[in-house]
């Protein structure tokens, strides 16, 4: 498969991503069979066995990957448009990266404290608010929640060393 | 009358002044979820799920319900206003839309796209009111083999329905069914594709995927797309709101036919989007103003927005009767009465009534009660929208991670809920369908259950899937919609027009 390259600052095409995509898709149809063929996949005593559905899901997987890739690269590359740009990654990016930080975060100083830190920080960096509004929107907001759920609702979520502290 | 008599016990049940602020509280949250980029239907539902569980039944499922009535109309709001789409079911509604909130007619396009919503639901649930107790009945007779046999016309339907590429329907769908059967085997007891990871015992909830999927994932193409609001000013009163009224009856042809287009996609799972495209489409066709259309022609958001809600409305019809959702916000319902330990299905009807008839005459008032709030507050939402996307990110990804949480009480749930997210993300670029995926997975179980039971039965020949008539004539229209893509494709090829382009 040759790289294609359209302009712009295309990072991946349109038709590498399906074909990526396809191939993962067609790997996890590979473990579900697999693993259907570990319990087996017939008749038992109690009738199908437990790989007997999945077995099939998992060939029809790996079917219709195949059909996607054979699809794909029957197509006109020239037609091809980007899968994501540049420019475009980088602002997915700047999501996900705090995101995946949030959730580390959560393990460690609860639900409440990493949601303040994650809301006044994507404030902060991304929207460049004044830090009167970040704190007042990043403490406010938990602290609802933190009523809602706990207190209204009595649905316990995680907690860390601050709420300890407080004593709850 | 059975069903009349029925239906006025239901209303006894709403009144409980409990049950009529839960709907008012269901519908605000709704129409907020539907305003919001990254919450919808599914997975606001899904979020707010784990709260219902202290409550009863009957109230919990008035107020879900209801959110799910909020959400329908709140994705009108921001197509109208912001040229957004809230729903992906909005979308044919910006078309007219936001080219009337350009002209100055915003108000006019918000009371038209509400009361059209407000009439499809209403369609809607009068066909739901007489026709459920009659499909409930005659389901009763079904066995494992015609119950799989339905639940594989759902799968197939969206194959042949669905405007994604066919193989890629089919690989998203059975990726559902192979999350769906992770974990501890209902029959047998067997570790399924566990891997020797524990947590996975419990296999994939999902709850967990739709907020994931649709939650997680649309904030990252939102991000993609640099969304900044820039939005038309609503200015609506009781003046406007009563000139439309008198202009809307004109069109009762445009609305009738799309009330029909929604019911008819809703009950077989096309669900609401296609709904509303095709009865925008057709609309356009058939009206004598069809030429205006695009324009800002008051009847070309009439024709999408009754559709989709009478859509929205009777994809629960085959999720009461059969316990087969018609869209994803209804299989995320249907989960919710599973935990709740009721069992959609037939015997719904005979053993929970109460609940059911409860939860159909709240479909009535909820519809009258959403169409007040959003007449009302339209400038409040409005004003939501104003709030620079860099507070909304962080919050709703926020929410999203509690919501994942509350589910299990399981920090690993947080985790996968960002994996589905970036799923999503990658699935709706490479225009994979999220929908199958999640009606598989929240199906898979049952289907598979079905299927081993008919497979007991018949000793293991898969020809008891056309031992009579009934089960024959499903699995027949099931293979049908299932290779439909490619009669299409042959049929255009045959008549020698220019074939389309694979995809």
């Amino acid at each position: 498969m040759q790289h294609e390259e359209y302009g712009g600052d295309s990072l991946v095409s349109q038709r590498k991503a399906d074909i990526v995509v396809a191939l993962i898709m067609a790997g996890i149809g590979g473990i579900v069979i697999m693993d259907s063929l570990r319990l087996g996949m017939g008749w038992s005593e109690y009738g199908p066995d437990s790989g007997y559905f999945p077995f099939y899901i998992g060939l029809a997987m790996v079917i219709a990957s195949l059909g996607t890739i054979a699809l794909t690269l029957l197509r006109r590359a020239s037609s091809e448009g980007s899968f994501v740009e540049r420019t475009q990654l980088r602002d997915v990016l700047k999501v996900l990266v705090p995101s995946v930080v949030f959730v580390v975060l959560i393990g460690v100083l609860g639900i409440y404290v990493s949601s303040m830190l994650f809301i006044g920080a994507f404030m902060r960096w991304l929207g460049r608010f004044p830090w009167l509004t970040v704190v007042i929107v990043s403490v406010c907001v938990p602290l609802a929640l933190f009523l809602l759920f706990e207190i209204w609702f009595l649905v316990p979520l995680p907690k860390g060393p601050l709420e300890d502290f407080l004593g709850y | 009358m059975e069903a009349l008599s029925s239906l006025i016990d239901g209303f006894g049940v709403l009144g409980d002044p409990a049950n009529i602020m839960y709907m008012f509280i269901g519908i605000t949250l709704g129409v907020l979820i539907g305003v919001l980029p990254g919450l919808g239907g599914a997975n606001g539902v899904a979020i707010l799920l784990p709260l219902t569980f202290s409550m009863s039944p009957t109230s919990a499922i008035i107020m879900l319900s209801c959110i799910y009535w909020g959400a329908l109309f709140g994705g009108a709001i921001t197509s109208i206003l912001f040229n957004i789409p809230g729903e992906p079911w909005s979308v044919a509604t910006t078309f007219d839309g936001y080219p009337m909130a350009q002209q100055g007619r915003a108000g006019e396009a918000l009371t038209g796209a509400f009361t059209s919503s407000f009439f499809g639901a209403f369609v809607a649930v009068v066909i739901l009111t007489f026709l459920a107790p009659l499909v409930a009945d005659f389901a009763l007779e079904f066995g494992p083999a015609e119950l799989f046999a339905v639940q594989l016309l759902t799968f197939c339907s969206f194959v042949g329905m669905g405007k994604e590429p066919p193989f890629k329907t089919i690989a998203a769908m059975m990726l559902g069914f192979a999350l769906a059967a992770v974990g501890q085997d209902p029959t047998t007891g067997e570790l399924r594709m566990t891997y020797g990871w524990y947590e996975l015992l419990r296999g994939f909830d999902f709850l967990i995927a739709v907020i994931g999927l649709f939650g997680i994932g649309e904030i990252l193409l939102t991000m993609e797309e640099g969304l900044a609001f820039r939005g038309k000013t609503a200015k609506i009163n009781p003046r406007i709101v009563l000139q439309t009224w008198a202009k809307l009856p004109r069109y009762w042809v445009t609305a009738v036919r799309g009330s029909i287009v929604g019911c008819w996609m809703g009950i077989t799972p096309g669900g609401a989007t296609p709904a509303s495209f095709m009865s925008y489409g057709l609309a356009k066709r058939m009206s004598k103003n069809g030429a205006n259309f695009g324009r800002g022609e008051l009847e070309g958001v009439v024709a999408p927005e009754t559709a989709a809600h009478a859509a929205g409305t009777s994809a629960l019809l085959p999720m009461l009767t059969l316990g087969i959702p018609g869209s994803p916000t209804a299989a995320v319902l249907l989960g919710g009465l599973l935990i709740w330990g009721l069992q959609p299905g037939p015997l719904l009807f005979i053993e929970q009534p109460d609940f059911v008839w409860g939860l159909i005459a709240s479909m009535y008032i909820g519809n009258i009660a959403g169409l007040i709030v959003v007449l009302t507050t339209v400038p409040l939402f409005a004003a939501i929208l104003r709030i620079p996307f860099s507070i909304i990110a962080p919050v709703i990804v926020a929410i999203c991670a509690i919501g994942a949480y509350t589910v299990n009480n399981a920090m690993l749930d947080i985790s996968f809920m960002l994996v589905f997210g970036v799923v999503g993300y990658v699935f709706k670029k490479l225009n994979y369908p999220l929908a199958p995926l999640v009606l598989a997975l929240v199906l898979g179980d049952m289907a598979e259950g079905n299927f081993r039971n008919a497979m007991i039965l018949s000793d293991g020949s898969l020809s008891i899937f056309w031992s009579n008539g009934l089960v024959g004539g499903i699995c027949a229209l099931a293979i049908f919609m299932l290779f439909w893509p490619a009669i299409s494709a042959g049929m255009r090829q045959f008549r020698g027009s220019q074939p389309r382009p694979a995809e």
